[in-house]
């Protein structure tokens, strides 16, 4: 893979902007690139107050897919994979974009329910979906134990052969490079630390680079948006938890799909270098520290070899975590907030990544507008009031 | 000692690690690299080692380094790639150990011996862990002398007053002193999970390489590592040798080397004057490139004009603190100008660094704090610690050289050997306008290999901050993240493998079920028999003649999975109002009623029966899934947000063993069991004897039959299942169950209903209180969605083709495309309606309407029906009268205790150091309230007591729900501690606590000094008693 040679400049802030976006993740980033591609607005500055995509775009497992059952979410996530089957040309860089499938395992009878339930809305959605039995996993994926003597054995599975993984990186650094020739200021080691509000419209971040005007705030800071949206008085609904992955060394070809099991709470995929890349559930607690308990990790390798007794002697290599922010239905909350100009895209928990392009879409057209994209819509802040949830949490109860 | 390196036959000497006995066979190339596959060799000695790797049986990829050798060893070459073979059996074996300290010494070099010296000697608890099969750290490679000894002689005469675990690294630093450390035994890893009141880290330092061109060549070495293959294991890892000396340590290499043999043909000093050797020393130079033969083997060094014939060079590039564990502590590092190296700066935890680690690199300065270190962890000075007398040098300052320029047409210079990234590709990362070292590993992989960077991170931050022109301080490391070194996926699960995964729970019945061929369904940790084939049935089949009997004459369930809550106390009832959509203040005693637990989103969360026993005393049923949620549940809002309500819960699951008894002649089965119970009206419930032995009688139906959920303490459930077939009842499981409730159109939690489903919806409106002011979920069913009319609804359907079965899981269109009305979420076959039928939650529809329902490309017809699909009003619900009254049964009602399958296994598992058994039986309670003045106290207000003694009022009765194992021998104490993560020691173990044990919840109680009583809950008995048994044999 070679790398482009010159990817972005490091400007100082300026002193005012038309869209201020906080948070230079993988949202942030894509929100930048559409604002200028799609709306033609590039007088726009993404602060980020660490290094560029340091957050959960660089410490996610890449699972991409859009199976997802309810109908508002299975549209916004399948217009993102579409944004992403065309992404790498698009920004011209390879994001080892591989749609090598994404099996959900069933090790149950409910598992079983839930999975078809949710392959026959898939189809019905247009969203790739199939219903693979024990065997066809045992075909799909032939290094699975698949024995009816596992503990909790493997029952059948979901697949969506569209899904898949791509590189986190290269992603965020198409999305900045692209920016940045648009002429978007990527402004890195730059906190937003608090908000300038007048007659209830926001007018400037403060930043520890100091006060930034600003036509309109766009919140793109995952796991720390609460905080955030506290210092402009505003309460969400959402918690914030670590999320751990692992890598093991690298190996041989040895797994060529996406793998993810709810029940026994493990996923795994093989990246292009060679390592497992897994991960588990979040921790329990609340925490803004990026680190986890490692009893999480032990239950996740104890899972993960019930599914591959052959990974036994393979060796995890370094684990880390990254905090993300669960809505109390598991869904995004997209568009705007009490404050005029103030806007907010979070609450993607576990599984944001894969919605990057197409959240960062959604998104840019909200800003711009000035109103809630369609897709937005059914994901805004007001349904926690009215009770329109939309629960991927209950129902589906797939993570990532 | 035999071994094969890619199949070719060598010998090695005990003691040696696979690197040592393939240098030791003139072994150069060990593998080739990752990308551009150059030959690479040894480069290092311990687990730092970036290029040597190989794969060793089932494992794929080992640093050859740390593999100890053994007589039969087969290795084999790799391409910086492990490799995964599909046929290698891993028969290691791996556990867990939870240990507790005061000071955890980390590291057996000189500062390590020395802090555990002076920790130990003051009177705190300590432990020492090491990687290495021997205590010394690097007096282990070195021909140091102490007192005029060797060094090893003053390692080997110090009494260490402290557990000291070699062959142990310590991996991770966690929050609040958790130390995890893998040891490597016999049998397989055990990981030790080591909580420390202090922890001393004296881990020592990595020695770094510096990036000049061609120093990947294989005889390009650490200088360190070439010293300790040359004093520790007698091998020569060159003939002539080339030293290149960025810190005095490689005069010393050059010293030993020499005196191990090998022709050392100069020092290369990059600083301005050298150090007096025996050898040239060319001062103010560095080694500017190197030669190869054909197979890219080093054959020379080049030091500007001057090229030396040299099949070893020695690269002493100065020393890392090896800060690992301190980083990952949440430690601050430093730069430190003087060393030139990242120090720990400020501590997280209470922890220090001592020694090396801290870069003391003399052995006498290293000794001397680690005394100090030692005893500011224990909190206390002992006089009598001398430092031991050396001539060593004082050391200068290194020289901070991170690369040395290509020149046009040069071999590439390696920042990193594993990822082969060179500095031309550091280069072009920060030519792309990155700035952070974050993003730098990222673009060229650097750091991310097997070895993490150990010996490549302080090249990388060198280089770096070359090419931006910043100071290494102000480029930084990258986050150190555990593990230290890389920890196998068995290790990280121990024993919780194949069948001790997870816990298996099963009931009292279970033995019966086996012997009766059932098919087994998991429902949460449970095995539950799904159906009970005959000779040659399939599910079909026998579910039909499972249901027959039900509908028909008279079968039986186990039913003692559901969740059963002892409620006590004069708010009980105030309470169950609150949690419960409908009312249970007004509940008469003896009276069951069905009720519906909604979450605070008013959606349905759990349902079952509770009946009142007495005024103040309740019992209720949950659903077999939700048992310990909903048991949560209610103690949080007891605790949190009702803390004045007097009332208390129990847990009786397990005490309790339910037999379902459903059926038109279930009556005449409760006449012989429960002769006193057969007057029982609909929805009562008597406390009465079954088969003579205390038991509880509900007439509670879920499929439309008279039936009967009979209850007796667990060591009689076997007893009363045998009992009841042997009157007539078919057997039946969880698929005839759910075929027979949904005839009926009653909902499945968790079927029926994901979270998204309000009582409202599933047609039981009529249980939501309007009267009560409040209970948990009413406000939420106020909110505009909620209280929508068109929300999807329970409702039944029929497909027009009788014999079709409409998959679960189908969605419902109205003409076989989007949108969706709802889905399918219960479909059967009937024996009883002669046809198929189906549950679906749907909007927008009512009787009669035609929908099409999809699942996969199979696309039914079916049509709206009411969900009631048998016998709606409710005529068979009393059953036939009796015929006859039958005589009581007659047989023997046997007790059988939750082990009792496992006696003769604990005897045979059991030895003299540790010995197994199951304690007799014991009538226990549990005791909420006033303090009882006997039994163990389990929280604020809670007791277990147990034995002979008179039971007061209010007590539950829960001798069923625990068994007690008892483990006694010298040895117990060492079985408890791989599972139980609670410290045990004397000093702080208040005699009993409620812990963990392996995977689950027990009541731990040391009866006397080498005697453990284990109270665990019946239901896990059999797994817990797998799961001793294990740790016994890995004693
Ligand atoms: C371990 C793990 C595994 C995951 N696996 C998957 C997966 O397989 N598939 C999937 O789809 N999703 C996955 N996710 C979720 C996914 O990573 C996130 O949903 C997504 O990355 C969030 O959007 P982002 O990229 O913009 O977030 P981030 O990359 O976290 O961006 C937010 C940025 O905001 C910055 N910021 C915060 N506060 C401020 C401030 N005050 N001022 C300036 N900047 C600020 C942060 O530094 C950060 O860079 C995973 C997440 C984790 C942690």
């Amino acid at each position: 893979m070679t790398h482009p040679d010159f990817l972005w400049r490091n400007p100082d802030p300026k002193p005012a902007y038309d869209v201020v976006i906080v948070g230079g993740g993988g949202h942030g980033l894509a929100t930048a690139y559409y604002l200028a591609k799609n709306h033609g607005l590039t007088n726009v500055a993404v602060l980020e107050r660490g290094w560029l995509a340091g957050g959960n775009m660089a410490r996610n497992t890449t699972i991409i897919r859009s199976n997802y059952l309810w109908d508002e979410s299975a549209a916004i996530y399948e217009h993102s994979l579409k944004l992403w089957e065309g992404l790498s040309d698009e920004l011209d860089y390879d994001l080892q974009f591989s749609q090598r499938g994404v099996l959900n395992l069933a090790h149950n009878l409910g598992d079983v329910r839930e999975g078809r339930r949710r392959v026959n809305a898939n189809r019905l959605n247009g969203v790739d979906a199939e219903w693979l039995d024990a065997d066809e996993v045992k075909k799909f994926c032939p290094i699975i134990n698949v024995s009816d003597r596992a503990r909790y054995p493997v029952m059948g599975a979901t697949l969506q052969r569209r899904g898949g993984i791509a590189k986190h990186d290269h992603v965020a650094w198409a999305l900045a490079r692209q920016a940045d020739a648009y002429g978007v200021d990527l402004i890195q080691g730059c906190e937003v630390t608090g908000f300038e509000i007048t007659g209830g419209r926001v007018t400037a971040v403060e930043t520890s680079r100091g006060r930034i005007a600003a036509g309109k705030v766009a919140l793109a800071a995952a796991g720390h948006t609460s905080v955030l949206a506290e210092r402009a008085g505003i309460r969400l609904p959402l918690q914030s938890h670590p999320l751990q992955a692992l890598v093991s060394e690298l190996l041989e070809p040895v797994l060529d799909c996406v793998v993810m099991s709810n029940a026994v709470h493990v996923y795994v995929s093989q990246a292009h270098k060679g390592e497992l890349v897994m991960g588990a559930g979040i921790d329990a607690y609340n925490s803004y520290g990026q680190r986890g308990g490692v009893h999480v990790i032990e239950a996740q390798m104890a899972a993960a070899l019930e599914l591959f007794p052959i990974f036994s002697r393979a060796r995890v290599l370094r684990t880390w975590a990254g905090i993300v922010d669960v809505s109390p239905d598991a869904s995004p909350i997209i568009g705007p907030t009490p404050v005029d100009g103030l806007y907010i895209n979070a609450g993607w928990g576990t599984g944001g990544f894969k919605a990057t392009p197409g959240s960062g879409w959604v998104y840019a057209h909200t800003l711009a507008h000035e109103r809630p994209h369609p897709l937005a819509e059914p994901f805004a802040l007001d349904r926690f009031t009215t009770g329109a949830l939309i629960d991927e949490h209950g129902a589906a109860a797939v993570a990532h | 000692m035999r071994f094969t390196f890619d199949g070719r036959p060598m010998t090695g000497e005990p003691g040696d690690t696979l690197a040592a006995a393939l240098l030791r066979n003139g072994v150069r190339v060990v593998g080739r690299s990752v990308d551009l596959g150059r030959p690479r060799g040894i480069f290092a000695a311990g687990p730092e080692e970036p290029n040597a790797l190989v794969r060793v049986g089932a494992d794929p990829i080992l640093a050859a380094t740390t593999v100890e050798l053994h007589d039969g060893l087969e290795a084999r070459s790799l391409r910086g790639k492990g490799r995964v073979d599909l046929d290698a059996v891993d028969e290691r074996r791996c556990d867990k150990g939870y240990l507790h300290c005061d000071v955890l010494v980390v590291g057996g070099g000189p500062a390590g011996l020395a802090a555990t010296l002076a920790a130990g000697r003051s009177g705190a608890r300590v432990i020492l862990v090491d990687d290495q099969p021997r205590l010394g750290g690097d007096l282990l490679n070195s021909r140091l002398l102490l007192d005029g000894a060797p060094a090893l002689d003053w390692v080997a005469g110090l009494d260490l007053p402290a557990r000291v675990l070699t062959r142990t690294t310590a991996a991770g630093y966690y929050d609040h002193n958790y130390v995890l450390a893998v040891e490597r035994r016999a049998r397989g890893e055990r990981l030790w999970h080591i909580r420390a009141r202090r922890v001393v880290l004296a881990t020592g330092a990595h020695e770094r390489s510096v990036a000049f061109p061609g120093n990947d060549r294989p005889g390009v070495m650490l200088a360190a590592s070439a010293r300790a293959y040359a004093n520790r294991y007698g091998v020569r890892a060159g003939r002539r040798a080339v030293v290149f000396a960025c810190a005095d340590s490689g005069y010393e290499a050059a010293e030993d080397l020499t005196a191990a043999g090998v022709d050392v043909l100069a020092v290369v000093d990059p600083r301005p004057s050298g150090l007096p050797a025996d050898v040239e020393v060319l001062a103010g130079q560095v080694v500017t490139g190197t030669t190869a033969d054909a197979e890219g083997v080093l054959t020379g060094v080049r030091a500007g004009a001057r090229h030396f014939d040299a099949d070893l060079l020695a690269v002493a590039g100065g020393w890392n603190p090896a800060v690992h564990l301190f980083s990952q502590s949440g430690g601050r590092t430093r730069f430190d100008e003087e060393l030139a190296a990242f120090v720990p700066g400020t501590s997280a935890q209470a922890e220090r660094p001592a020694g090396a680690c801290r870069g003391l690199y003399g052995t006498r300065e290293a000794i001397a704090d680690g005394y100090a270190a030692g005893a500011e962890a224990a909190g206390r000075t002992v006089p009598g610690l001398r430092v031991p007398e050396c001539g060593e040098r004082p050391l200068r300052r290194p020289a901070a050289l991170w690369l040395v320029e290509r020149t046009p047409g040069s071999e590439p210079a390696f920042a990193d050997l594993h990822r082969d990234v060179t500095v031309a590709d550091l280069a072009r990362a920060t030519g792309t306008g990155m700035r952070s070292v974050e993003h730098v590993k990222r673009y060229t992989t650097a750091g991310t290999g097997a070895d993490q960077g150990k010996t490549s991170g302080a090249v990388v931050v060198g280089v770096m901050s070359a090419l931006l022109g910043a100071a290494p301080g102000q480029v930084g490391t990258t986050t150190f993240r555990p593990p230290y070194t890389p920890v196998s996926f068995a290790t990280l699960a121990g024993r919780d493998r194949g069948a001790l995964s997870d816990p298996v729970r099963t009931t009292a019945l279970h033995d019966a079920h086996v012997a009766r061929g059932a098919v087994f369904e998991d429902v949460g940790q449970w095995k539950r028999p799904w159906y009970f084939p005959r000779d040659g049935e399939d599910m079909e089949a026998a579910v039909r003649r499972e249901c027959h009997a039900a509908r028909t004459a008279v079968a039986a369930m186990d039913a003692s999975t559901l969740g059963k809550i002892d409620i006590r106390g004069a708010d009980a009832g105030e309470f169950l109002d609150r949690v419960y959509t409908n009312m249970y203040s007004t509940l008469a005693v003896g009276a069951c009623r069905y009720g519906v637990m909604c979450g605070a989103d008013g959606m349905v969360f759990d349902d079952g029966t509770t009946t009142r026993l007495a005024d103040d005393h309740y019992l209720t049923t949950t659903t077999t899934g939700n048992a310990a949620a909903v048991f949560d549940w209610l103690e949080e809002w007891r605790q949190t947000e009702w803390p004045d309500l007097d009332v208390s819960f129990t847990s009786v699951t397990d005490h309790w063993a339910t037999v379902a008894v459903a059926g038109p002649r279930a009556r005449q089965v409760i006449a012989a069991v429960a002769p006193e119970a057969v007057e029982l009206a609909f929805m009562r419930y008597a406390s009465v004897p079954v088969l003579g032995v205390p038991g509880r009688v509900f007439r509670i139906s879920f499929s439309g039959e008279l039936a009967y959920e009979v209850n007796v303490p667990w060591r009689y459930g076997r007893a009363l299942w045998e009992a009841v077939l042997e009157l007539g009842a078919v057997p039946y499981g969880t698929e005839t169950m759910h075929v027979l409730r949904a005839e009926k159109g009653f909902a499945i939690v968790g079927q029926e209903t994901d979270g998204t489903v309000t009582p409202q919806d599933l047609g039981m409106g009529w249980i939501v209180s309007a009267r009560k002011p409040d209970f948990v979920g009413k406000r939420s069913h106020a909110r505009p969605d909620t209280a929508r009319q068109d929300r999807k609804r329970l409702v039944g359907l029929l497909a027009d083709d009788p014999a079709a079965l409409v998959e679960e899981g189908a969605q419902l269109t109205a003409a076989g495309v989007a949108p969706m009305l709802g889905h399918v979420t219960s479909s059967y076959h009937s024996a009883a309606l002669g046809r198929t039928f189906s549950l679906a939650m749907a909007r927008n529809v009512s009787p009669g309407d035609r929908l099409t329902a999809v699942s996969g490309n199979v696309a039914h017809p079916v049509t709206v029906v009411e969900p009631v699909f048998y016998d709606p009003d409710n005529t068979r619900r009393d059953g036939d009268p009796l015929v006859e009254s039958p005589a009581p049964y007659a047989g023997e009602c046997r007790s059988e205790s939750p082990a009792a399958a496992f006696a003769a296994r604990f005897e045979a598992a059991s030895t003299p150091r540790a010995h197994l058994r199951e304690v007799p039986f014991e009538p226990m309670w549990e005791v909420r309230g006033t303090d009882p003045g006997a039994g163990l106290r389990l929280g604020p207000d809670w007791w277990l007591v147990t034995g002979d003694v008179p039971p007061r009022p209010g007590w539950v009765d829960v001798s069923g729900q625990r068994t007690v194992l008892e483990l006694a021998g010298p040895a117990a104490h060492d079985v408890l501690i791989t599972g139980c993560p609670i410290d045990l020691d004397p000093s702080v173990f208040p005699g009993h606590a409620q812990t963990l044990l392996a995977k689950t919840s027990v009541i731990l109680e040391r009866v006397s000094p080498e005697t453990y009583r284990i109270y665990v809950r019946s239901s896990f008995a059999r797994y817990l008693a797998e799961w001793l048994i294990d740790a016994l044999e890995a004693l």
